[in-house]
Order: C-alpha cells, then structure tokens, then sequence
C-alpha cells in the first residue's frame, strides 16, 4: 500500500472512532439528563402519537423553518435533501462486491448534488449579506458550509466533468475500509480532497454545532407530550427532593 | 429615575429593522440587595469568586436541565429566530435578537465546557465569563419576557425562556439579582401574596368590594376567604383584588360562582397565583410558592382548584403545578396521591377561570345580554404563557379557542388580529417575565411596538375600541403603554368583566335553598 493509502486509511478509522465514541457520548448525556418540567411549545401534541408525527414533519419538512423564513427553509431543505439522496447513492461505493439491482434506482441521484451545491451557496449567501445573520455568525459558522461546500462541488467535478476518477478503484478502497481488506486509492487530487474533508466532517462531529442531528430528537420543547395535567411528570433529583420536604409538609400541615 | 427615549412610531407593517449595536446597552434593572436576596437563599451581594460559583452553577444546571445542555449544542446559527423578538423588533439592539441573547450563555458555555471553545475558542465564538460578559448577561436576560415566540420558529425549538431562566439563575447565584422580582418573592412566599397583603387587609379589601358590588347591582355577591370545605379554592393574581381593570375581572369571577351557585373560597395564605419563580428560573423557588396553594387546598379541605386570568400562573398551575406539588392528575408516588385522593376527578385539575365558564356556557348555565357589549368592538391578545406553554379544555388548540368562544358568547363584535402576530405566533405584551418595572420601561415601550402595531391595523380596519386580555401582567403593562403609542389606556379589560357585564343574573342562587323549598313544599 502507498504511503498516501496508509495515511487516508488511518485517517478512516480515527474519524469514525471519535464520531462513534463521540456521538455517542453525547447521546447519552442527553438521554440521562432529566426534564424537570414539562415545556412542549405551541402547537403542542396531546398524544404520543402526535408527538411523533410533529418530530417527523420536523425532520422530513423542517415545518418550523418552513413557518419562520421561506428562503432559509428552501436553501436549507434543498442542501439536506441533496447530502441524504447523495449519500444514499455513495452506498455503492461501500457494499463488498457485486451490487444487488436495487441500487440502479439511486442512479439518479447523482443529480442531488446540484441540489446540495445550490443549498450550500444559498446558505453562505445569506450568512454574508443578511446583516442579521452575518451579526451572529462566527468563523467555524462559514467554515462549515465552506467545507461542505468544496466536498460538494468536487464531487460534482469527478462525477459530471472530464475529471472523473477509477471507481473500481474507489470501490475496492471504500468497501476494504468496512471488511478491513485495504488497498490503495485512486490520487487524483481531487478525490483526494473529496475523502478527505468527508473524513474531517466526521471528525468535528460531535464537537460542532453538527449536534442539531441529535439535539432535534432531544429536545425537550418538541419531544414531550402536552399532558402534565393526567400525568405526574417528575425528574430523578427532584423526587429524591420532594421527600425530605414531605415530611416537612406534614408537620406543617394545619398548624398555621 | 427613568431616562428619556424615544417611543417608536406605529409602522404600517413590521418592518425588521436594520440592527443598531448598542441600542439598549445599559446596567440592566435595579440590583437586588441582601434583605431581598437571602430569605430565597441566594448571597446578598456579589460573591468574591463569582467567576468560579457561576461556571460551577452552569455545569450543574446543564446537568440537571436537558433543554440547557441541548439547546446549547443543537443552535446552528440559521437566524430563524433573528426576527421574531418583539424586543429586537422594537429596540434593534443585534443583542436581542433571540440566537444573539442564547450566545452570551452559549459563547461562554463553548468557552469552558466544549473541545472547540476550549481550543479554538475565536473559531467557535468562544468567550470567557468576564465583568463585561457578566453586565451584558444582566442587562439583556433582563431584556427577556421569556415569551417563548422565537421557539415556535426554531427549528430545534430551541427556547431562550430556557437559557434565559438559567441565566438568572446563576445570576442570583453569584449575588447579582433582580430587585423587582427577587423583593416580590419575599413577600409571596412569607405574607402569601405579591403585594404583601395579610390576612386582614385582604379581608378588608374584599368585604369593601362586596359592598360595592352590592349597592351597583343590589345583588349580594360574596368573596369568601378561608372558608373551610368550599368546593373550589379559587387561586388568583394579588392584581386582581386592586389593580384597574383587574379588579373588573375579579367581579365577574364572582358574579359567574354566584350565578352557578357553587361554593368557593380563596385563601389567605396562599392569595397569589402568580409565581416570579418561574422567571428568576428557580425550581427551588417556584416550588415554594407553589407548596402554598397545596397546603392551602388541603388545609381548607376544597375538592377543585381553579386559577383565575393570569398567564405565567396559568403556566405554572398548568404544566408545573403536577410536577412541583402534585396538583393534578397520575401521580404514582406517595407524595402527588396525597392531594389527587381529595381532589374532585370530574374536573381538570387544576382549572382555568375560562374552562369554567365555558363550561357552564355550553352547559347552558348561564344567559347573557349580548347587546350590554354592543358599544365595543373587541380584539383578543393571547397572553404568551397561556398561547404557547399550556392548554384549556383538553382539545387542540383549546388555549386560543376557549377564550375567543368565551367572548363570541357575551359579545357580538369580535375581531382578531393579524394571524401572524396571535395565537402561537402571539407578540408579547413587552412586560412578561419579571419586566413589569419602571426602572425598565424603555424596554417595555419598545417591546409593545409590535403588538401596538397590529392593534393599530384592526383598529384602522375594524374600528376595534376594546383590547381583551386574560393576565394580570399584561392588563398593567397595556395601561401603562397604551397611551404611549395614542391608544386610550382604559381600552384593556379582563374577559371576566365582558363576561360580569353580560351576565343576566337570574337564577335561583343556593342549590340547599332549592331542596328547603321542595322540602317545605
């Protein structure tokens, strides 16, 4: 193996340790983390049932962008929908050996990319020129859909101009790294740059603000049912709370 | 004293503002002082190593608060929320905007408890927890009504109410609190009401009423207080027993429990169904004041508990009131069954003053002469702790529609606002969550602007001559502002007072009364 296959091999496996390790840190400090009160925002679900449905259209629509500002919300639907229809189709790349026919139907979804790269450049279009956004943002904020940007359009250019690279070779590079039988990858330069921001963005994961990916199923105003009249909702550290303070209250109890 | 500035003027629409650094940069409300701060256990003034206490609170609320530490990862800096403050509408100071008032906890937060901060801090926006930083959290937390309206638009719902309560709170934690607030408390949690009235002033102040109610109507409508084995404990803000046009409101509460006929009571004890312990961000706190109302409901043995109009109570009452001292419904513990075994399971617990008389409206309990409203044409302001943090009625929506049936029943001229600016999406009064205070007026001008804004439109197109609103803290801040932007101040009034107006009072009172003369008969 080359020097250079050596290095993006390792870079592989150290990205996707500390996003695995990482997340899943980070999932569980949320999942142990209490909710002392009951704080679902209006229009809150009554029911389970509605909170799913209300997750759902959050993640699938993003209904509450869609509801504050239409050209965020289509930029930002546009670049999340082109990177899933992407990365569904980079599957091929990863299955060891022949590919079962199904994957004929994501052919078309090299074109998702454009939709991405649209997205993207809406995105840093109005973190640039919206004075209001420009105000908040910090330089990782750019950094970030830079990044994603340049992973984007330089899959574009191997995929739809004369710079393509060896997809065999690709292929056996990117399978060998999940059944750990490596080999060398294609150099062209921009491959190169393609997997490695790819293998950076997995890194900063779960240090990044990447955690909305977690955080939006989390998070405490979407996911609770509005019911905290039925039922008796109450965290670990103030029942343990409440019953030193029982027993005060029986004391106390018609004695004013 | 209150510094002169500029009251904005009414645009035709909400424009969103170009941001003007430092337009309300300041030292934030007046500073609470130790006689205030130690009765709630929090230091008298500011605390030697404040930097130390204040990183180490963070870190135990974050742990303690799912919302906290989520929403402080989750923020991707999209700027849905940047345009929905009605406080950065009205001021254009960047720094309320709602993701640029998070950041101060946030920049700091990345600063001491994240990889990025720690390392790259400039990358991230990383700051440290300096004086300079510690100002701007007190002056612009302060800024905050905790509406919760950037929320709705979140696409994490991320809600600054959250990180807003948790900023003062670690506030009040290194000695640095709110004076307005902080003495409010005091008084709540040892007299039992927010304006420090004992028992007999209390007493005083209703027979007063009583009497006068009586020589108006010539109807003998009572305020009983501290009855034992009264049916409903009615819980209610201190604002109604003086303030204009609360008291209005209460007098309606009356005339409706005295057409029913049902018996009611409030308590001396626990005389305020507000609670600034929510604001201050306190559990600790907020549970105090609420174990009032729980040991006044059992001590005068009342079978239902229902909160009169008041939002951030409603919200408490509503959504906290089970958790904190197991008024409602489900409990599985010791503690929560205690009070729910007395407590009538027929009725939500506890219930809103509107369930109430929607309830014996659509019963067809109550009659009303519509026409007695007929001079008004009336707007609803849903109250942003009722509109976007509870429910009424059990029923979808039941918070925006209760209400309006409710005035649709004793009012024929009804119209809403702009929908944009109502229901869910309802622009805060501009004095909730701890700013009704003088020493913050400016603020609190400038925060109405936008639903100022919107009453001006249905006033223009509708000839609206009458603002309805069912909180106690909106009623105030509406008087005060009202005339501020050419608005008449006595246009604010409670639902319950449309309600007493209408009500034909009729019927036979007592339901013993009724059996005595079937008995006789």
């Amino acid at each position: 193996m080359s020097a250079i296959s050596i290095f993006f091999t390792a870079l592989f496996y150290l990205s996707l340790f500390v996003f695995l390790i990482g997340m899943a840190r980070k999932i569980y400090q949320y999942w142990l983390t209490p909710t002392p009160l009951k704080i679902p925002i209006a229009p809150a679900p009554l029911t389970q049932t509605g909170v799913a449905m209300r997750i759902v259209r959050e993640v699938v629509l993003f209904e509450s962008l869609f509801k504050s500002n239409k050209w965020t919300w289509i930029f930002g639907w546009l670049f999340h929908v082109g990177l899933l229809l992407v990365l569904i189709r980079h599957l091929r790349y990863f299955w060891p050996g022949d590919l079962p026919e199904i994957f004929l139907l994501t052919q078309p979804f090299k074109y998702a990319a454009f939709a991405m790269v649209i997205g993207l450049v809406g995105l840093i279009g109005r973190r640039i020129f919206v004075e209001r956004i420009r105000y908040i943002s910090a330089p990782s904020d750019y950094l970030m859909l830079i990044l994603l940007l340049v992973i984007g359009v330089s899959g574009v250019v191997m995929t739809f101009t004369n710079n393509h690279t060896d997809i065999i070779m690709v292929k056996e590079f990117a399978s060998g790294l999940l059944i750990l039988n490596w080999s060398n990858l294609p150099t062209e330069v921009y491959f190169l740059l393609h997997i490695f921001l790819a293998f950076i963005l997995l890194l900063i994961f779960p240090i990044s603000k990447l955690l909305h990916v977690p955080g939006v199923f989390f998070s405490p105003t979407l996911n609770q049912v509005d019911d905290s009249r039925k039922k008796r909702h109450i965290s670990p550290w103030a029942l343990k709370q409440e019953q030193g303070h029982a027993v005060r209250l029986e004391q106390a109890l018609g004695k004013d | 004293m209150v510094e002169k500035f500029d009251i904005p003027t009414l645009p035709t629409y909400i424009e969103i503002p170009d941001i003007e650094k430092g337009a309300m940069k300041g030292d934030g409300p007046f500073k609470s002082s130790a006689e205030f701060q130690n009765p709630l256990g929090f230091p008298g003034e500011k605390v030697a190593d404040w930097q130390t206490v204040a990183i180490a609170k963070m870190a135990e609320l974050k742990s303690k608060y799912r919302s906290v530490q989520v929403f402080l990862d989750a923020c991707v800096k999209c700027g849905a929320c940047t345009d929905k403050c009605h406080y950065f509408l009205g001021s254009k100071d960047p720094k309320n905007m709602p993701v640029a008032r998070q950041d101060l906890f946030r920049s700091v937060y990345r600063r001491h408890f994240t990889f990025a901060g720690k390392y790259f801090p400039k990358l991230v926006g990383a700051k440290d927890l300096d004086e300079t930083m510690l100002d701007d959290w007190y002056n612009y937390f302060h800024q905050c009504s905790q509406c919760r309206r950037c929320s709705v638009f979140c696409p994490y719902g991320i809600d600054t109410a959250e990180i807003s309560m948790a900023a003062r709170e670690v506030l009040d934690t290194v000695g640095v609190g709110q004076k307005y607030c902080n003495q409010i408390l005091g008084k709540a949690t040892t007299v039992g009401n927010n304006l420090g009235l004992p028992e007999p002033a209390l007493r005083d102040t209703l027979l007063d009423l009583e009497e006068e109610i009586e020589e108006e109507t010539g109807i003998a409508i009572k305020y009983p207080l501290d009855v034992k084995g009264a049916e409903v404990l009615l819980v209610t803000p201190s604002a109604d027993f003086f303030a204009e046009p609360h008291i209005d409101g209460l007098i309606g509460y009356g005339k409706v429990f005295h057409q029913d006929g049902v018996r009611w009571t409030m308590s001396s004890f626990a005389s305020e169904g507000a609670n600034f312990g929510m604001f201050i961000g306190s559990y600790d706190v907020m549970r105090k004041a609420a174990l009032r109302i729980r040991k006044a409901a059992l001590d005068l043995e009342v079978s239902r508990i229902m909160v009169g109009e008041c939002g951030h109570a409603w919200r408490v009452a509503y959504g906290f009131w089970n958790t904190l001292t197991g008024v409602g419904a489900g409990a599985t513990d010791v503690f929560g069954l205690k009070l729910q075994n007395q407590l009538d399971p027929r009725y939500s617990q506890p219930q809103h003053i509107i369930e109430y008389t929607h309830d014996l409206i659509k019963r067809g309990k109550l009659e009303f002469d519509k026409s007695v409203n007929d001079h008004r044409t009336v707007t609803f302001h849903d109250s942003c702790n009722i509109a976007r943090a509870s429910n009424m009625g059990g029923i979808p929506n039941g918070q925006f529609i209760l209400p309006r049936e409710v005035i649709k029943a004793v009012c024929n001229n009804f119209v809403d606002m702009a929908r944009d600016t109502i229901m869910e999406s309802t622009f805060c009064c501009g004095g909730g969550g701890g700013l009704l205070t003088d020493d913050l007026m400016e603020i609190r001008v400038k925060g109405a602007m936008p639903r100022m804004q919107a009453l001006k439109a249905v006033e223009g197109s509708d000839n609206v001559d009458t603002l309805v609103a069912i909180c106690a803290i909106c009623k105030s801040q509406f008087s005060k502002v009202l005339p501020k932007f050419d608005f008449d101040p006595y246009m604010i009034v409670s639902v319950h007072q449309l309600v007493g107006e209408a009500l034909i009072m009729d019927k036979p009172q007592i339901e013993e009364d009724l059996s005595a003369t079937e008995v006789v008969g």
